[in-house]
């Protein structure tokens, strides 16, 4: 080849012999290896295309030969995990909450597992931190204060079972009439200064005086005698600070008036038992548990 | 267009075979003692043992990436100290930038891995098959009984070293002691074989086939170079305004207006990279300085001074040719810019050892819970919540009390409690979660106020060591 040699005079490099209005290219070779290593890239290239899912079909994409799914993959991890996982949720779900020691394995297990559960299934009503929705009547799960109990088996009982639905003959029910119907406007004007007393807000002495008779009446039989509630019957402490709608004058008026109450679904039969355990776990060691 | 030729000119090349000739001399000695050193280091660094007690691993340098800890001598790095890595590299990375702006591919001539496992291939390589001549005979020789048995023995001892540059890699990352035994019991991890096999697989061929193609067409480093080097670097080059015109011919006429270099192609025989210095500089020399001590050997043979072809700045070959004398060393070496550069390594340098020494045993993170922000209680106190992160980066499980100071009455409440009220114990060497509430009563200010200055304390029960984080609490306000 020694024959045909163009060299270029400024570098003394060989040419490729190409020629565009007297530019030229040099010819820099290429160490052959590079080359074989860029043709395997194209073998190999094309071997992954055909051994791995590649092609776009019209609804599919070819399976490729090796049968690889990252889907697969995914569920094999997640079957993975539930195996090791396996024994330690059968003692959960079979464990006693009120005897099980914080520093049991299935203890930890349900607390961060329920977390998960939560939410996975609660939080779109109670909120991702658990601190309920006043407008919408969520309750808090984060504060002292029980509609129907914060021990475990209170817990436990009502994720079951839910509240005031239709699907479960077991679930809490509570029950609040609507007063707009028993009493006068002057008269829930006086119950609702007496409740506002009961709690040390702002009051008219003179009204919730009288609304104390109304009160004795028409209240205490579910929130007991001094407001503080009764939980059998879910009928919340008046004589807190913590309130479920809201606590000041407006909302308490709206709500003996036109009466209020939520709807929990049962759990029971979506959840399994070792996450109705867990997510009763996580509940109980938020900050309000019993 | 004009006619191209009638057979194009191949735009690919096979790699010429390049046969390095022994050499003796200052540079080949202290590159043998460079290998020696930097080749020790590399096998025999994870085998030294380093007593932390009972609770830590006693190899001396160890990164266990499954425990997320790296062990250096009397160092202990966790992940959140990662900028102490990140500083180290930062000092490596000035460090090559003040050796090449001062000695051009330094790097690259003496301690890159690939010159040094290079030159130990051809080291064996010699050995086995004899210095340059025989090897050339053999390349061209016909394959006989001979050249294979000189072939499989070569690539054989090749192979156990690039198997044993494998091996002594994941001793790095494991006891090596134990890695070493499951290794030879069939019992180690899969991926501790398929990481030896692969770095046998890439010494074995960098070292033995690929060589000076691994530094001409892979390595990015010689591009970086470029930009380091100026006129005053210096490289190694051939003082062509004492050598030329070249001549064998001593003796015929005219030869008193030769130059020194007597064309004896003794620097050019000993090259790895298989160049030509007198060419001037280029792209493949890796300043090996090999060719430096061929060439003093022949001036000192026929009686010329040494320094035929030397280390030498671009800007030397300007002054000499007119008459100057040699500049010294330390001239090239000590510029604005190495200066620069060095008083940017040592600043950095200084600051990670007081980083070192001022770092705390004992390190607290808090992330206040802001969802919700506050809870209220039925009695009307305010609650919030914080999640407490305690790292105990000493070898004993440490007993902590936990605390907080602010100008407003605030109540502290620790959940994980031990067996005494507000107080934790952090395991040895880990990181432990503690959640915790602060709680202002109804008629206190902080109840009422959109936000109360705090900081939460650990404080080690015995050392009274602590360490403290300022954050805040959200009242009603
Ligand atoms: S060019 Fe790259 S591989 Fe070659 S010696 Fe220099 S740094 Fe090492
Ligand atoms: S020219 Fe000299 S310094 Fe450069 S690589 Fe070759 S022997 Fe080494």
């Amino acid at each position: 080849m020694a024959d045909n040699k163009d060299i270029d005079e400024a570098t003394g490099t060989d040419t490729t012999g190409h020629d565009w209005d007297g530019i030229k290219e040099l010819n820099n070779p290429l160490p052959r290896w590079w080359l074989w290593c860029f043709y395997g890239t194209i073998v190999w290239g094309v071997a992954y295309t055909i051994a791995y899912p590649a092609w776009p079909l019209v609804n599919s994409a070819t399976a490729g030969l090796l049968g690889y799914s990252t889907r697969a993959e995914v569920a094999e991890q997640i079957a993975e995990v539930e195996a090791q996982n396996a024994e330690v949720a059968a003692v959960l779900a079979s464990a006693d909450l009120s005897t099980l020691s914080p520093d049991d394995p299935a203890h930890r297990y349900g607390v961060a597992g329920g977390a998960s559960v939560f939410l996975a299934n609660c939080s779109q009503c109670h909120g991702a931190g658990a601190a309920g929705v006043q407008a919408g009547g969520y309750p808090n799960l984060l504060d002292d204060a029980w509609l129907w109990g914060g021990s475990l088996e209170d817990i436990e009982y009502t994720v079951r079972h839910g509240i005031r639905n239709d699907t479960d003959p077991d679930a809490r029910w509570s029950e609040m009439p609507v007063f707009g119907d028993i009493l006068s406007d002057e008269e829930i004007g006086q119950t609702v200064e007496y409740v506002l007393a009961l709690s040390g807000q702002d009051h008219d002495a003179a009204l919730a005086e009288q609304g104390l008779v109304l009160f004795e009446e028409q209240c205490t039989a579910c929130h007991g005698d001094a407001g503080e509630g009764i939980r059998d019957l879910g009928a919340p402490t008046l004589n807190d600070a913590i309130w479920l709608y809201g606590g000041d004058r407006e909302t308490i008026t709206e709500t003996i008036t036109y009466s209020r109450f939520g709807v929990m679904p049962a759990w029971g039969p979506r959840l399994d038992e070792d996450e109705i355990k867990a997510v009763t776990l996580y509940l109980h060691q938020l900050g309000g548990g019993e | 267009m004009t006619q191209p030729p009638a057979s194009p000119p191949s735009l690919y090349a096979a790699r010429e075979p390049i046969f390095p000739k022994r050499v003796k001399g200052t540079f080949r000695t202290l590159k043998w003692w460079i290998m020696g050193v930097t080749l020790a280091i590399y096998y025999l660094t994870p085998w030294i043992r380093w007593d932390r007690g009972p609770n830590l691993p006693d190899q001396a340098v160890l990164i266990d990436l499954a425990g997320r800890r790296f062990y250096f001598l009397w160092i202990e790095i966790w992940p959140h100290e990662f900028y102490f890595v990140a500083g180290l590299l930062i000092m490596a990375g000035l460090g090559l930038f003040l050796f090449t702006s001062a000695l051009g591919r330094v790097w690259c001539g003496y301690t890159c891995p690939q010159t040094v496992w290079t030159d130990l291939f051809i080291l064996v390589e010699r050995w086995i098959e004899g210095d340059r001549n025989a090897r050339v005979r053999l390349w061209n020789a016909d394959w006989s009984l001979r050249k294979v048995r000189l072939r499989v023995t070569k690539w054989a001892v090749w192979f156990l070293i690039a198997l044993a540059t494998g091996g002594a890699w994941v001793f790095y990352f494991a006891d090596a002691p134990t890695l070493a035994g499951q290794l030879l019991t069939f019992s180690a991890p899969l991926v501790a074989y398929s990481t030896i096999l692969i770095l046998a697989a890439t010494t074995f061929v960098f070292g033995g086939f690929m060589r000076e193609q691994v530094c001409n067409y892979m390595c990015p480093w010689p591009r970086i170079q470029a930009a380091m080097m100026d006129e005053s670097t210096l490289t190694v080059a051939y003082r062509h305004w004492r050598g030329e015109p070249r001549g064998k011919h001593r003796k015929a006429e005219g030869a008193d207006q030769l130059g020194d270099c007597i064309d004896c192609m003794a620097c050019v025989n000993v090259c790895p990279a298989g160049i030509d210095i007198r060419d001037g500089q280029q792209m493949e020399c890796i300043t090996c300085a090999l060719c430096i001590d061929a060439c003093d050997e022949i001036m000192e043979r026929i009686g010329k001074p040494r320094g035929l072809i030397d280390y030498l700045a671009l800007s030397d070959e300007e002054a000499e040719t007119q008459g100057a004398k040699p500049r010294p060393i330390w001239q090239h070496v000590l510029r604005p810019r190495t200066i620069l550069y060095t008083s940017m390594w040592s600043l950095i340098g200084v600051a990670l050892v007081y980083a070192l020494f001022i770092r705390s045993d004992i390190d607290l993170t808090v992330e206040p819970v802001r969802n919700p922000q506050f809870v209220t209680l039925s009695d009307g106190a305010v609650r919030n919540t914080y999640t407490l992160r305690i790292r105990n980066l000493t070898a004993d499980d440490r007993d902590f009390r936990v605390m907080l100071t602010s100008d407003e009455i605030l109540r502290i409440d620790v959940e994980t409690d031990g067996p005494v009220a507000n107080h934790v114990t952090v395991p040895a060497n880990e990181t432990m979660q503690a959640r915790i509430y602060v709680i202002a009563r109804p008629d206190d200010p902080a109840a009422d106020a959109v936000t109360t200055d705090l900081r939460l304390w650990v404080e080690d029960v015995e050392t009274d060591d602590r360490a403290g984080v300022s954050t805040i609490f959200n009242g009603k306000g």
